[in-house]
């Protein structure tokens, strides 16, 4: 059994761990609830967004537009969304994840990441990054989002890349937090919703100012980045909620550590008091 | 009353900028300026740097709008701006500093600058300052 000092000290180091452990958990509180409601706040924006795209399309049909069609090239660009720090649970490891598990080829893949810590394993893996933006993560903003989409688009538009994806973590609620493959370009958007917003007759009346060729050129950049700003709000709100999660099961093992460090400690204690009375007692009957 | 107004909504990724009732709103598109009245027909449009004017029953108000969408419905306009601005929220001498530094790499004609972004800075710095002079 270890003596009554090293039990002691195990249990001094446990709980300043505990109390480092218990601040982070309150300091991502407080960022997950400031990053949640700019999340929310985006929403109205998107989903404005979404509906006039699928409009755009229930209208236009198939048109020849260079962001709907495969321009051939075999490169996947993909814009990973990671955290700058870790301690954060499994939020960096299951993007990675998404990625490694997915059936893109590591040589095919450019990436554009966002987050040291993605970069970092991906790296390790042998993929290539193309473009850091790391710094973006501390306070993503619009103009950020509009940065990243500049160059990426850039790239799809001169031939570089095939294909957009973009890898975050969707922020369902405070405690489940949603790793997302998704693709950007060429765009795709759910069947149905072309669909209904072909069956609402309102929008079969729909002008497009310029035609609808050009508007799309012009609009679908901005769906793009505005998905991206999205993922990368999201991303902050999750990041958070999963750091706030993972600090509060290590504030929880810390005292589970503690508690049964105390019982053995208080065992040692009872165990050395009744050995020297044993011994004082042997000690007075070999006397007498 | 209700028939001569129309909901209008300015939403930005940030924020909801504005939401009410107004008369008429007037904004630029890529065509040129366009004034809606209600009962407009149904019209999406890509805005271009301009001043947003909203007519109210009472009152007007002006916005630098920067960029973004319009979707104009008989009984309602949403402009999704990716910039909007009240004039109040605008810091002139930064404006004006933005606007010597798209002229200088306007006029500094060097290969290796993006002449399509320079004129974007030049005009939004133009309209700042024009929404701020009025």
């Amino acid at each position: 059994m270890a003596s009554m000092r090293d039990i002691k000290r195990r249990k001094q180091s446990v709980s300043s761990t505990q109390q480092i452990t218990k601040a982070m958990k309150l300091v991502s509180t407080v960022k997950l609830q400031k990053a949640r409601s700019k999340a929310e706040q985006t929403t109205p924006y998107f989903n404005a967004m979404y509906n006039t795209i699928c409009s755009m399309l229930a209208k236009a049909g198939a048109v020849n537009n260079k962001y709907l069609k495969d321009n051939g090239s075999e490169k996947i660009g993909v814009i990973v969304i990671t955290s700058n720090r870790g301690l954060a649970g499994g939020y960096n490891s299951n993007i990675v994840k998404m990625i490694t598990g997915s059936d893109m080829k590591p040589e095919d893949v450019k990436l554009y990441v966002i987050g040291h810590k993605g970069g970092e394993s991906l790296t390790h893996k042998g993929y290539e990054i193309v473009k850091d933006y790391s710094p973006v993560m501390e306070a993503p903003t619009y103009a950020d989002a509009m940065e990243i989409c500049k160059d990426v688009l850039g790239a799809y538009a001169s031939g570089e890349i095939g294909q957009i994806y973009l890898v975050y973590t969707h922020f369902k609620n405070t405690v489940s937090q949603i790793p997302k493959l998704m693709k950007l370009l060429p765009a795709e958007v759910a069947e149905e919703d072309v669909a209904a917003a072909k069956s609402s007759g309102a929008e079969a009346l729909m002008n497009f100012e310029p035609n609808e060729e050009e508007a799309l050129d012009l609009i679908v950049p901005k769906y793009v980045t505005s998905l991206v700003y999205g993922a990368l709000v999201e991303a902050v709100a999750s990041e958070n909620g999963a750091r706030m999660q993972a600090m509060d099961s290590a504030t929880n093992n810390a005292e589970e550590i503690i508690s049964d460090l105390s019982l053995k400690y208080n065992r040692a204690r009872q165990g050395s008091i009744t050995q020297e009375l044993t011994e004082i007692i042997a000690g007075a009957e070999a006397l007498s | 009353m209700a028939d001569n107004t129309f909901k209008v909504s300015i939403i930005t990724p940030e924020r909801t900028f504005y939401e009410g009732e107004a008369t008429m709103v007037e904004f630029n598109t890529v065509e040129g300026q366009i004034g809606v009245l209600p009962k407009h027909i149904p019209l999406t449009t890509v805005i271009a740097p301009g001043i947003c004017t909203i007519h109210e029953a009472e009152s007007e108000k002006r916005a630098a709008v920067h960029a973004g969408l319009a979707e104009v419905l008989p009984d309602k306009v949403t402009i999704l701006a990716e910039i909007a601005e009240w004039p109040d929220e605008i810091d002139l001498s930064r404006a004006r500093s933005a606007e010597e530094r798209a002229r200088e790499r306007l006029a500094s004609k060097a290969e290796n600058i993006d002449l399509l972004r320079a004129e974007i800075a030049l005009k939004k710095a133009l309209i700042r300052q024009d929404i701020l002079a009025k």
